[in-house]
């Protein structure tokens, strides 16, 4: 089972390289894009990484990532120009299919779900087959072309971009910090101020630290990868927390610290100038009389289901 | 000195902070970190690449981008604000709620439309607004509270409710960074230990928005007195 269940993830995998190779094809072309050679280069590589990494010696892997990084530091890549969907044709569709429009995201969830809950394969066989599904189901009910999810999936992924692999490489930063000792490191430093083992202090420390720290960064992600490391793991999970508790009410107080920063641009700076708010900090204003008593909440929320 | 390990909790700080390049800082992060811990280049090499591959499960999302497009496609954007168009008569926290619920309804089925840019801005600021115009006369002011208001509601439900989808960038690199840490943990298992979090956020800000209307009817009396 195990390993059938691996050769069904290989074959997922093999299939996101195929959606990186149509965005690095469709990057190629695009000649508007002063950097579409890098921009190219930088999906071609994470083409070959999820389609034959499997087969690859790790180093070189690890040498992808490296140009990768270099490419990016570089500024070599970028977006490029992405046809915009036509409004007209999306109006007609919706008049066309009303609520059905909606069928595949439900399918999506629930197959997700179903899979992972009733059958041997589990949540990412499941999240792989309910892609499929959803798909198949969307493209019977908009009578779709080859060549439209081609370009739908070429649009998709460019526009979504780099801070689409940033989750994946943030999790790999968290095996390096592992690799290195840095958790045992911020662990030892932090023990000799607070004691280990009083669970609420535990929990007080890992979730106002995510919430610390992601008003520092801007972003609860790269904050979970350090902070769980460092505070979650040997305060909280060690002490007989439970660890699925902990990932899931930690981001969480994570993002009370997105809605309290205004290093969080996208989501508390971008409206202030979409809408031509004379407050600069007015999102926020309106955001924190519930992100604080949320992060209470959490707290709470955590030292009682985690233990 | 064994605190020179956390160079790279540095370089993450401060690369974060400053907003440069997000992948060359977090590679860069990594690089550091080994190397002040006495792992060695080639070394490094194999470690950053075999914990990419242990990781390829956070990109799982990625599979659901092609339908999504699709959808999107097909008026996904339109059908919503349909939805949306058929609340008149409602004062603005009550749209606020409404949009809330839709919101973190839509995170259920992971649906993620750029929610500030196509939703807020064209259609629940506007709505929100004229709602509370029937009520009182507005300042800037309180237009400037209705704007960032509305870009909260949008964050609150986006924020609180997207790790109730199994599928979701979130949820995999919680599930996969806890597994790299040593502890198994089902993305199903997040999703079912962050209802608590969605169902309380709904909860606080149904009565939030009730102090907002508030505000707007003492207003208006005050007005027409």
């Amino acid at each position: 089972m195990t390993s059938l269940i691996n050769n069904i993830l290989t074959f997922l995998y093999m299939l996101i390289g195929v959606g990186f190779l149509i965005a690095a094809i469709e990057s190629f072309r695009d000649k508007t894009n002063s950097t579409r050679y890098g921009t190219g280069l930088f999906w071609t590589l994470f083409a070959v990484i999820f389609a034959l990494g499997q087969w690859l010696p790790n180093a070189l892997v690890g040498a992808f990532l490296l140009v990768i990084g270099l490419l990016s530091l570089l500024k070599q890549v970028k977006v490029g120009h992405i046809k915009e969907i036509n409004v007209k044709t999306a109006e007609s569709a919706a008049l066309r299919l009303k609520g059905w429009i909606f069928l595949p995201s439900i399918i999506l969830a629930v197959t997700a779900i179903l899979v992972a809950q009733f059958t041997p394969f589990g949540g990412q066989v499941g999240i792989g087959a309910a892609a499929i599904l959803s798909l198949i189901v969307a493209v019977v009910l908009t009578k779709s072309s080859g060549k439209a999810v081609f370009d739908d999936t070429q649009r998709m992924v460019r526009s979504v971009g780099s801070a689409g692999v940033l989750p994946q490489l943030l999790a790999t930063l968290g095996v390096v910090f592992t690799a290195s000792g840095v958790g045992n490191v911020t662990a030892h430093a932090i023990s000799s101020v607070f004691p280990v083992g009083n669970h609420m202090l535990g929990v007080v420390l890992y979730c106002v630290a995510m919430a610390v720290f992601t008003i520092i960064m801007g972003n609860a992600f790269a904050a979970f990868a350090v902070i769980t490391a460092g505070i979650g793991i040997p305060f909280v999970v060690a002490q007989g927390g439970s660890a699925v508790v902990v990932a899931a009410l930690g981001m969480t107080s994570g993002y009370c610290g997105t809605l309290m920063t205004p290093m969080a641009a996208n989501f508390n700076t971008l409206p202030v100038a979409l809408m031509e708010m004379k407050d600069p900090l007015g999102v926020i204003k309106q955001q924190a009389p519930i992100a604080i008593p949320m992060l209470i909440i959490q707290i709470l929320l955590m030292y009682v289901l985690a233990f | 000195m064994e605190y020179i390990r956390l160079i790279g909790v540095l370089v993450i700080i401060l690369g974060f902070a400053f907003k440069l390049d997000t992948v060359a800082v977090v590679l860069i992060s990594a690089l550091a970190t080994a190397l002040a811990s006495g792992i060695d280049f080639t070394k490094f090499l194999a470690i950053l690449g075999q914990g990419f591959l242990d990781n390829r499960m956070v990109s799982l999302f990625f599979l659901t981008l092609p339908m999504i497009g699709v959808i999107e496609r097909n008026g996904l954007k339109a059908s919503a604000v349909n939805l949306i168009h058929r609340l008149q008569n409602l004062t603005p926290g009550r749209i606020f709620d409404i949009y809330l619920l839709i919101r973190e309804l839509a995170c259920v089925f992971g649906i993620t439309l750029q929610g500030q840019v196509q939703f807020i801005r064209p259609l629940i600021n506007p709505m929100a607004q004229a709602a509370a115009s029937v009520e009182a006369k507005l300042t800037p002011k309180d237009v400037d509270r209705i704007k960032a208001r509305s870009a909260a509601t949008e964050n609150f439900g986006n924020f609180f409710a997207q790790n109730l989808f199994v599928a979701s960038g979130g949820v995999l690199l919680m599930a996969s960074t806890m597994k790299s840490l040593g502890y198994k943990v089902d993305p199903t298992g997040i999703v079912l230990y962050s209802i608590p979090v969605a169902v309380i956020t709904l909860v606080l800000v149904f009565v939030y928005n009730r102090l907002f209307d508030r505000q707007f009817t003492k207003k208006g009396r005050v007005d027409h007195d």
